[in-house]
């Protein structure tokens, strides 16, 4: 494991590997050594982990990289704001705004917590991952690109946090420059540090986990050689906060941005976090009610943060809903979950490798978060999604939303599989015998 | 939808498909991809000159229903006249097959029958037009 701190392991994880040089390690606050997290203490929280997916065949969840399963918890606060208080927030004087109001802006100090904000008006309600990086992109772009300026990206990034960069590089002049991706699906850091070195580079965007190769690029040591020269980074968290909390202050990043639905809240909700120095001189993208303090005929002045970003009437049940997924995980045993999903991850490598021609595109799991995208000589990978679902098993096939990753690797498509905290060893038992059975359907045999 | 779907008939077609291959001096040919996931298409058809398709050949890459997809379809044009073959509804396409498909894997399997339509409709588009004359006499120009 390398010393600088991805995403996740900046919060309260004992460190494997020694401390960084001139640093205490960091204990965390519940002695966790050795203890082993066990999903079968989770899974009756989720109810579709005890469905089948047809008769006699249980449900095999491997999709959490598409989107998580919600537990109850979440179930009941939407029904609850739905079916209770259904008010609208902040324009309201009667009892049942005031609850709505009251739980929609509780679940912004919820995520704040989450994520380690210094402060609650830093913590941007979206639809979600996309459309934060396409306010930053947008918003803090037009205020701050101009021809000459680059934006250092790599093809590791996920369609969302790359497209909407190539949108403002075209309308404001500024130019695209890529960090290499080695062969084993890791962004090549050195890369980055000499493309910095130009001191044109205004925006890192990066990904906390790559949805395809599970590589987490190390964001805290990203952020550093981006302020040293003079750029901002902005970290895509998608797939990275589903594996645990993560302290944005500790990180150093200016902007980050995620999802409801994949970190087991609803869909149609998401966050930008941003630094409240950049949030206060950013321009405002979406206008609306809520997002001014005063209208006249041809102008407004615009509301303080976090309300000038959220133009209109908020998601107010999906905001509450992610609140109550996020205070599910917030008290899990991290640290151990960390060695449950590495666990899954080393075990989906040898259920894999025992079979024929299989590709697997990433690092080893050591190096990764719980993703494994792979392909198999012979079998197409929506051929071996097909034919996985019919003994339950659900995984991904296509691009994934990054046509230049698999560009880069030569690849039109992978089959996709993707842990979270409550799969099990016996799911990826499963797995490796749902692709052996698509394999034979195709006549490509074991040899062992 | 189980073994009807990748029934033997479906793999054979996907393996060792006899439309597989290029044709020397093809009339029609349209190439097309699906971008969600990679397949990719080429459809090349002869045509003589009463309108008959004389041969059809596919080349590709990709899931077992785009390629399938892509014989069946030739072995049921072949011989059939270009009009014929332009009658083909997609229903008609899916009937080919006769297994329900979700909506993403309609895509994989149409994906031939667009690459045939497409070829068709520029053999049809270059015959409206009387600037063009198609110097081999290929059935583009007696299409009711």
């Amino acid at each position: 494991m390398d010393e600088s701190a991805t995403v996740n392991s900046a919060r309260g994880e004992p460190p494997t590997a020694e401390a960084r040089p001139g640093q205490e390690p960091v204990r965390s606050k519940t002695s966790t050594v050795g203890k082993v997290f066990d999903p079968e203490s989770v899974r009756g929280d989720f109810p579709p982990l005890s469905r089948e997916v047809r008769p006699g065949v249980p449900l095999t969840y491997l999709d959490n990289a598409a989107t998580a399963l919600k537990p109850r918890v979440v179930l009941e606060a939407l029904a609850a704001y739905t079916g209770e208080y259904p008010a609208n927030v902040h324009r309201g004087l009667h009892a049942l705004s005031e609850r709505a109001t009251e739980a929609f802006e509780d679940a912004r100090v919820t995520v704040s917590r989450f994520l380690g904000a210094g402060e609650v008006e830093e913590i941007i309600f979206t639809r979600g991952t996309t459309e934060s990086i396409n306010v930053v992109a947008q918003a803090w772009g037009r205020a701050n690109l101009k021809p000459g300026d680059e934006i250092l990206v790599s093809v590791l990034e996920h369609h969302s946090n790359l497209v909407p960069w190539q949108m403002i590089a075209r309308e404001t002049g500024a130019t695209l420059v890529f960090a290499d991706v080695l062969e084993d699906g890791t962004l090549d850091v050195a890369s980055v540090g000499r493309l910095l070195a130009s001191g044109r580079v205004k925006m890192l965007p990066v990904t906390g986990m790559s949805n395809v190769t599970g590589a987490t690029p190390p964001v805290a040591e990203l952020a550093r050689m981006a302020h040293a020269h003079g750029a901002l980074i902005l970290v895509d968290a998608a797939q990275s906060l589903p594996h645990g909390p993560c302290d944005v202050r500790a990180l150093g990043v200016d902007f980050l941005a995620f999802s409801g639905h994949k970190v087991c809240g609803p869909t149609g909700v998401g966050v930008l976090y941003g630094r409240r120095p950049l949030l206060e001189a950013m321009p405002p993208l979406f206008g609306g009610g809520s997002m001014v303090l005063r209208v006249g005929r041809t102008d407004a002045d615009w509301n303080d943060i976090p309300w000038k970003f959220e133009a209109g009437t908020p998601p107010i049940a999906e905001a509450i809903g992610l609140a109550a997924a996020l205070e599910y995980l917030a008290p899990l045993d991290w640290p151990a979950i960390h060695r449950h999903e590495q666990a899954l991850a080393e075990r989906a490598h040898r259920v894999l490798g025992e079979l024929p021609g299989i590709q697997i595109v990433g690092p080893e799991p050591a190096r990764k978060g719980g993703i494994v995208s792979f392909t198999s000589v012979g079998v197409h990978p929506h051929d071996l999604s097909q034919l996985s679902d019919r003994e339950g098993v659900a995984i991904r096939a296509g691009h994934h939303c990054a046509m230049p990753l698999h560009e880069r690797f030569g690849l039109s498509a992978t089959a996709r599989a993707s842990v979270l905290f409550y799969n099990t060893v016996e799911e990826i038992d499963r797995l490796g015998h749902a692709i052996g059975s698509a394999q034979r359907v195709f006549g490509i045999k074991a040899t062992h | 939808m189980d073994d009807a779907l990748y029934r033997e008939e479906i793999l054979d077609h996907y393996r060792s498909s006899a439309y597989r291959g290029h044709l020397t001096a093809p009339d029609l040919v349209a190439e097309l991809d699906n971008p969600l996931c990679g397949d990719h298409i080429r459809m090349e058809l002869a045509v003589g000159p009463d309108g008959t398709i004389d041969q059809v050949r596919f080349d590709g890459h990709g899931c077992a229903l785009s390629q399938a997809g892509a014989s069946m379809l030739a072995e049921h044009v072949e011989g059939q006249s270009l009009s014929t073959a332009r009658g083909v509804t997609p229903e008609a396409m899916l009937d080919l097959l006769g297994v329900r498909l979700t909506p993403t894997r309609v895509k994989c399997w149409m994906l031939a029958w667009r690459a045939m339509q497409q070829a068709i409709l520029k053999a049809v588009t270059s015959a409206a037009s009387p600037a063009e004359t198609t110097p081999n006499g290929d059935g583009a120009t007696s299409l009711p």
